[in-house]
């Protein structure tokens, strides 16, 4: 079963998301920051994350920077899921190495099709 | 609404959009068109219908067809056919036009634009390939407003995120307040025009390629045979029909058959593809 580390400091968000993504048959784990999401990577590489912008202590754009020079930490799909929603923003977490981008508020739809795009699902 | 209303409009929607409407779908017709009459300025439903029976005015005819047709659709809707389309159609037909360099492409019930869209944005990631080439887009839709959007080409936040890549987002699109311009090079890449599908082909042209996705589902099967038997006459000889993943020829025309593996992809019965090369250009 492939995993999915979701980030997002709301709560509600990530039990909105989680739910999404295991009913798309990923088995997932939570964080609420990017330091967080950092600590878990070190323990296990996720095949995917679900990645907010905005979140205290260390943002979404960071953890993906860091993430991209950890070992093994180009293999996971980085979807980004944030209310940012400008072309700059887009293009700067493109160029931090995220696959896909879904512009809050979204859909189980909009993350089903974004998944099979990166070739989760 | 009454039954002799609704087998009114049950009569009046199939001659002038083909839509087979289903007795639970009645409900449609009271919701979606009691906007129409108080838009029309009718009193009420029933009056609206009463002038619709004795003398329809075209616009109120148009309105109501408008009204009742479904317009779902999303970019790279279903995602396979437009894999087929790139990888295994484009490639055989970019074989056996080499000499005319040619291409016509048709997006029957095209809706606001996402299909033909779609293809174009494809044809442009491979523009390397057609160099030299004439390659025509064609959009048609019953509906003047869906046909209007479309060539407006401006899409929702929701709208760019349904089967657009985020990397074709940022290479095609232009940033509008919240909505999502598609980019003069693309969009002059297609055509768009009123068409109903009941109407006489002819006049559109021969086509290389037929998308007619999500419409015939609405269509009982003399009408699916009429449309069907149309296009046929519309493709050139070693052309392709593409259909929804609802959809099929099978039971209602001998004029194509399935082609191969592909989903949704058909040829002409009459014709003899090279399954070889049709085979082979999948990559
Ligand atoms: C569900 S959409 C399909 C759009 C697109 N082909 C797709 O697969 O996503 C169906 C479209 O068919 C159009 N339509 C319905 N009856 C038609 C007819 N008789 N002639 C032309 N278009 C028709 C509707 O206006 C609507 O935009």
């Amino acid at each position: 079963m492939k995993t999915c580390l979701i980030v997002d400091d709301s709560r509600v968000v990530r039990k909105v998301a989680r739910r999404i993504v295991e009913d798309l048959g990923l088995q997932c784990d939570e964080a609420e920051d990017g330091q967080k999401a950092y600590e878990a990577c070190e323990k296990t590489m996720p095949d995917a994350v679900l990645l907010d912008w905005n979140m205290p202590v260390m943002s979404g754009i960071e953890f993906l920077e860091k993430l991209r020079q950890m070992p093994g930490g180009t293999a996971p799909k980085v979807v980004f899921c944030t209310t940012e929603n400008d072309l700059a923003h887009i293009t700067r977490a493109v160029q931090a190495g995220a696959d896909e981008y879904i512009m809050k508020p979204f859909d189980s739809d909009i993350i089903r099709d974004k998944f099979s795009q990166v070739g989760i699902i | 609404m009454h039954i002799r209303d609704f087998d009114f409009y049950k009569d009046f929607l199939y001659k002038k959009s083909g839509l087979s409407l289903t007795s639970d779908k009645s409900y449609l017709l009271d919701s979606r068109l009691t906007p129409i009459a108080r838009q029309f300025g009718y009193a009420s439903l029933d009056a609206m219908t009463t002038t619709l029976r004795a003398v329809p005015p075209q616009d109120l005819v148009k309105a109501v067809v408008e009204a009742m047709t479904t317009n779902e659709t999303s970019f790279f809707r279903d995602s396979k056919p437009f894999d087929t389309f790139r990888d295994t159609v484009l490639p055989y037909l970019l074989k056996k036009r080499a000499t005319t360099k040619r291409l016509r492409i048709w997006s029957a019930a095209c809706s606001s634009g996402q299909e033909a869209y779609s293809l174009a944005m494809l044809l442009k990631e491979k523009a390397n390939l057609t160099a030299g080439w004439t390659i025509e887009i064609m959009g048609t839709d019953i509906s003047e407003d869906i046909v209007a959007q479309a060539q407006k080409a401006e899409y929702s936040q929701f709208e760019v995120q349904r089967g657009l890549p985020i990397m074709l987002l940022m290479k095609y699109f232009t940033q509008v307040g919240d909505r999502w311009q598609l980019r003069d090079d693309i969009k002059s890449m297609v055509k768009f025009k009123y068409f109903n599908l009941l109407d006489n082909m002819a006049a559109l042209g021969t086509f290389d390629i037929i998308f007619c996705r999500n419409v015939l589902i609405y269509f009982d099967p003399p009408l699916k045979k009429q449309v069907f038997e149309g296009m046929a006459r519309q493709l050139s000889d070693d052309g392709f029909l593409f259909l929804g993943g609802a959809e099929t020829i099978m039971g209602f025309t001998e004029t194509f058959k399935p082609l191969g593996q592909y989903r949704g992809l058909y040829g002409l019965t009459k014709t003899e593809y090279d399954q070889e090369s049709l085979a082979q250009t999948g990559s």
